[in-house]
């Protein structure tokens, strides 16, 4: 209940995504995924400590543009990038995985 | 008696008579009522009491600004707290209380804080009660909480229904003031999808109660035609009682609607509230602006209003607030309720703080003979339940003292200290206000979203600017959408023109008297409370809120916000502009937890997913427990039998004879492509290129860092379809999981997966008869070991389908695993159970399923719990080698190789007899000072039925050199030591032999 409740008077799910499949969704049919610059490293690749932990840990937490990953969980189950600005919430443009900005 | 209401007139129902109680004593009232203006017409002002002096209070408004009118409802056995006398509606059969006072609001014990008021300054909870600190829960916070407390909430379930509903629109106009319609008209006329929403019960905002005119028709009137016309239009939702309370990203906008309690007979089916979702392409806000008190000694005795909430209640309602009003002002508007007043054959006196006004309403209020007194202030006032007297003096010329003090004998006084515009919404979305120094108010600035403030909201006071700002933004909103290009004329209006009002608000003590001059009047905060709380060098906005309370709790500042910030800027000899505002947070007005919750409440409050074989569990005695959204049998109930005797009984005869385990909440992933067989190889630690067909493997996944993120079998098909088990707990986790890998990090693999969950039925029969019941229920097949081996695959015919018989086990025992398309999942169960009846075959639910895994050492959710490796799980026989896969790269971390890691073991309390609570410590000694140091936990407990005994399994620091180590089990919440021995996590066949057999 009380999570429900945050959820609720927090309006986490207020944000409209445009899914590169199905069009512009609700929040709430989507999972975010973290930064979508990470790339992971090559399997059977030598991969140094720092390399190997700036892909597992390291994330950059910028305040403004940030190219996203998010999931269309309850929708397609497309993976996609969003280019969001996180002090304004603007999506700017949302990609299919294999697109650039 | 109703001796305050008018002859006639007002938007009431005459004919239609309502009684109500309040504080015992029944009172009458009209349909169309407020609980505020029924009272009114009664005579009744002193509603309830302040929240820190508790001193008595009354309405000061009609609508949600109202700071004081808060009260305890009753009404059908059901009681709600902190309600609005302004904002119920008067139906049959409601009981109000006041609160924050005892024993009665006319005798309130606690009205001594009045009288030591010097010992409750701003910050005084702060100063006051910080030491000792014990003393706070114990003596001081009770004491304040009775004190200072709001209404009761009630402690029975809400008997009410609750709604939410998604909506989207071309425009959504938030407000019914003249800017409001004539924008949802222009728009919807040029073919907009219009929401329309007005928060009152009746459309029309200001020109309800304003003498104006709009095309030959009184303001009124036109509402009424322009209303009809909306309604009638079909690209049109418009609704009254329907406050839009929050402005969130992406033009989203939430909204409640009030559906039920203003019915006398509400159908059975009708929802109390309704919460709207509105995503808008376009908001536009007229969301008008709320009149501002003027600040002056003991200016909060009831029966002093401000002054368009006098006319309000005169012109909608019927009600005279007093028969002997003052009215004080400092501009113009309040000149209107003096004349209306006058019109009713009072004979109001209006003080006016400016020299004098060249507007044209004050030469009429002159004309039918109002007595005017300029440069005039109100010095202090009497009376203790309602105004009695105010006492006024002409105003020096610095305007700080009076000259000819003269007590004039009242019973109302009407107050006016201008307009604040309502940008409470606009600030929301991200408009950075602006301040004006023509009208001292914060107005709306630059939209960060789509959104459009109009009307008396954008500061357009008068109502030839709102309909022309209504009209022209409705068209060119709605245009830029329909692009139909059909604009709307603007009607021709006529309404009384004012003048410049008085920048003096704020009026000085009369003598060397410490009167309290209240700015807040829900949070009790003066201007001397402000005054000090600059004075001890607060000095953003921010905290002088937080710490003298000016502004906050459900009011939010609605009346006091503006004369706080003006007094701060003033003390700090600064302009408004450099002080800022504070900042506006949904919700704009007080939304109940029900609307916020919905439906979703009770066996709402989530999805349940049953399996096709629940019905006969239910039939069956079963006890069901959550298993994330599933309900699983826990354990089928014969007679009395406890859940530990069930669950023995059950684990008990699949180690004698064989047992039926519904599983169909396993998570199953179909896997298909010509790469699969090369993407299982990357995701499993172990080997799957070269699993041959109608084989399954137990496979183990990690995270990136290492850590064992779930196991489960996978079995080959066919060449490219493999058929993947997850854990009930992580099956979602795990396809987006495989997902991400599929399409970001290696989308050359041609493969693809999908959940098949809920499209295959599964049942494990286990224990060593169970093969002897596989024959019967599959006569013409071949169960051999030979033909059908330990972890062997196998599809067979079942009546008109095809049942997948994997041969795995969790339980340690000869197991098969049977998968029907769901739909036969019923068939299959019935058959399983009838077929194994003379091999005394028992259900058996996840509770014997828990024991038969943790005496066979088998992990599962309790030890894959994120923070184990596979080391840990003594698992690390499955990490391969010869090829890399996903977290390979993170095991060499030096804590995961680090002697002394912690290892999974089993652990037996030495006297066999005591169970170990899940979740205790392992440690060495007990005898040593504190903090003791920590071994490992418990990560599961059973009754071991092989054994008669408990067993648990323990995860400890070096688990590996411990076997045989006599150790204790502490728990610190059961208060409880236990002595156990550590063995192996294998407890039962350590060789495995039983499920090859
Ligand atoms: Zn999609």
């Amino acid at each position: 209940m009380k999570k429900a409740l945050e959820q609720k008077l927090g309006l986490v799910d207020m944000l409209e995504i445009k899914c590169p499949y199905c069009g512009d969704r609700s929040q709430n049919e989507f999972s975010y995924g973290g930064d979508a610059t990470v790339k992971r490293p090559e399997l059977n690749s030598e991969v140094n400590d720092l390399e190997w932990d700036s892909f597992v840990y390291y994330r950059d937490n910028p305040r403004g543009k940030h190219l996203e990953l998010w999931h269309h969980i309850s929708g397609c189950r497309q993976w996609f990038k969003v280019h969001r600005n996180t002090a304004t919430h603007e999506i700017i443009q949302t990609l299919e995985m294999q697109e650039d900005l | 008696m109703q001796n305050y209401r008018t002859k006639n007139g007002g938007k009431i129902q005459r004919d239609r008579k309502i009684s109500f109680i309040f504080n015992g004593k029944t009172y009458f009232g009209y349909k169309g009522d407020t609980l505020a203006s029924a009272l009114l017409a009664n005579g009744v002002h002193l509603i309830g009491r302040s929240f820190k002096y508790h001193r008595p209070r009354g309405i000061i408004a009609a609508g949600v600004e109202d700071a004081n009118g808060k009260v305890q409802l009753f009404k059908d056995n059901i009681t709600e707290p902190n309600v609005n006398v302004t904002e119920v509606e008067l139906v049959k059969g409601l009981k109000i209380e006041s609160q924050n006072c005892w024993p009665s609001v006319s005798f309130d014990v606690w009205a001594i804080n009045n009288f030591l008021n010097r010992f409750f300054p701003a910050g005084f909870y702060y100063k006051t009660f910080m030491w000792p600190k014990s003393f706070w829960y114990k003596v001081y916070e009770p004491i304040i909480r009775k004190a200072a407390g709001m209404g009761t909430a009630s402690l029975k379930p809400d008997p009410d229904r609750y709604e939410h509903q998604y909506e989207h629109c071309d425009i959504l106009v938030v407000g019914s003031g003249p800017s409001g319609i004539s924008s949802a008209l222009a728009a919807a006329k040029n073919g907009a999808r219009v929401i329309l929403a007005e928060d009152k019960s009746r459309f029309g905002g200001s020109l309800l109660i304003d003498n104006v005119t709009i095309g030959n028709k009184n303001g009124d009137e036109w509402v009424e035609e322009a209303i009809a016309e909306l309604k009638s239009m079909p690209n049109v939702i418009i609704r009254k009682r329907s406050q839009v309370f929050g402005y969130y990203d992406h033009n989203m906008l939430v909204m409640f609607e009030r559906c039920k309690d203003h019915l006398d007979d509400p159908e059975a089916y009708t929802p109390r509230q309704r919460l709207w979702y509105i995503r808008a392409k376009q908001v536009i806000l007229s969301t008008g602006s709320i009149e501002r008190p003027l600040v002056f000694a003991n200016n909060d005795r009831p029966g002093i209003m401000l002054a368009s909430s006098a006319k309000e209640y005169l012109k909608v309602y019927g009600v005279l607030t007093g028969k002997k009003p003052i009215i004080f002002t400092n501009n113009d508007t309040a000149y209107e309720t003096a004349i209306e007043y006058k019109n009713q054959g009072m004979n109001p006196i209006i003080i006016d703080t400016r020299n004098d006004s060249e507007a044209g309403i004050v030469n009429e209020a002159k004309k039918i003979g109002i007595q005017i007194k300029f440069s005039y202030g109100i010095a202090n006032t009497t009376g203790y339940k309602k105004v009695r007297s105010v006492t006024v003096g002409k105003l020096n010329s610095n305007k700080d003292g009076y000259t000819n003090l003269e007590e004039i004998k009242c019973d109302s006084v009407f107050v006016s200290g201008n307009w604040t515009p309502t940008v409470h919404l606009a600030s929301q979305s991200g408009n950075k206000l602006r301040y004006d120094s023509n009208s001292d108010t914060f107005l709306p600035n630059q939209s960060r979203q789509k959104e459009t403030v109009i009307g008396s909201a954008n500061g357009s006071m008068t109502l030839e600017k709102s309909l022309k700002e209504g009209f022209e933004t409705g068209f060119t909103l709605s245009d830029a959408i329909t692009k139909n290009n059909i604009p709307t004329s603007i009607p021709i209006s006529d309404e009384r023109q004012y003048g410049q009002h008085d920048k003096f608000w704020c009026m000085p003590l009369p003598g060397k008297k410490h009167y309290k001059r209240f700015v807040d009047f829900q949070n009790d905060v003066a201007v001397s409370d402000i005054q000090l709380a600059v004075q001890e060098g607060f000095r953003s906005i921010e905290h002088v809120k937080r710490y003298t309370t000016l502004g906050m709790a459900t009011d939010q500042g609605k009346t006091s916000n503006l004369n706080g910030l003006q007094l701060v800027s003033d003390l700090e000899k600064k302009i408004v502009p450099e002080v800022g505002h504070t900042t506006f947070r949904p919700p704009y007005t007080s939304v109940t937890i029900g609307t916020i919750i919905g439906r979703e409440v009770g066996k709402n409050y989530k999805a349940t997913r049953r399996s096709p074989m629940h019905k006969w569990h239910e039939q069956h005695e079963a006890i069901f427990v959550d298993a994330g959204l599933w309900l699983r049998p826990r354990y089928y109930k014969n007679n009395n039998e406890t859940l530990h005797e069930a669950s023995k009984r059950e684990a008990l005869n699949v180690r004698k004879n064989v047992g039926v385990c519904d599983v169909t909440s396993l998570g199953k992933i179909d896997i298909k492509g010509k790469d699969s067989a090369e993407f299982l190889n990357r995701i499993y630690t172990n080997a799957f290129l070269k699993l041959p067909i109608g084989k399954a493997r137990y496979g183990v996944m990690l995270r990136e860092d290492g850590m064992v993120f779930d196991d489960g079998t996978t079995t080959r098909i066919s060449e490219n379809n493999f058929h993947m088990t997850t854990t009930t707990a992580q099956a979602a986790n795990v396809l987006t999981h495989l997902e991400y890998y599929l399409q970001i990090v290696w989308p050359e693999l041609d493969v693809a997966v999908v959940s098949t969950t809920e499209q295959w039925a599964g049942a494990s029969v286990a224990g060593p008869k169970s093969r002897l019941l596989l024959s019967k229920i599959f006569p013409d097949e071949d169960l051999s070991n030979e033909a059908l081996p330990f972890m062997g695959y196998k599809e067979f015919k079942f009546k008109n389908t095809i049942a997948r018989i994997f041969r795995i086990s969790f339980s340690g025992e000869l197991a098969y695993e049977i998968n029907v398309m769901s739909d036969f999942g019923e068939l299959m169960w019935k058959e399983i159970i009838s077929l194994g009846k003379e091999f005394n075959i028992q259900p058996y639910g996840t509770e014997a399923l828990s024991t038969l895994r943790i005496e066979m050492g088998h992990v599962a959710g309790s030890e894959i719990d994120g923070r184990t490796i596979a080391y840990d799980l003594a698992l690390e026989g499955m990490l391969s080698q010869k090829k890399d896969f996903i977290g390979k790269r993170s095991l060499g971390r030096k804590a995961f190789t680090e002697e002394g890691r912690e290892k999974i073991v089993g652990i037996v309390p030495i006297d066999k007899k005591t169970s170990i609570p899940e979740g205790s410590q392992i440690v060495k000694d007990t005898n040593v000072s504190l903090p003791i140091p920590k071994l490992g936990y418990v990560s599961a407990s059973c009754w071991s039925v092989e054994f008669d005994n408990p067993f648990s399994l323990a995860i400890i620091k070096d688990g590996k050199n411990r076997i045989g180590e006599k150790l204790y089990a502490v728990s610190p919440l059961k208060n409880i030591s236990i002595p156990v021995e550590v063995v192996s996590q294998h407890y039962v066949d350590p060789e495995g032999k039983r499920v090859r057999s």
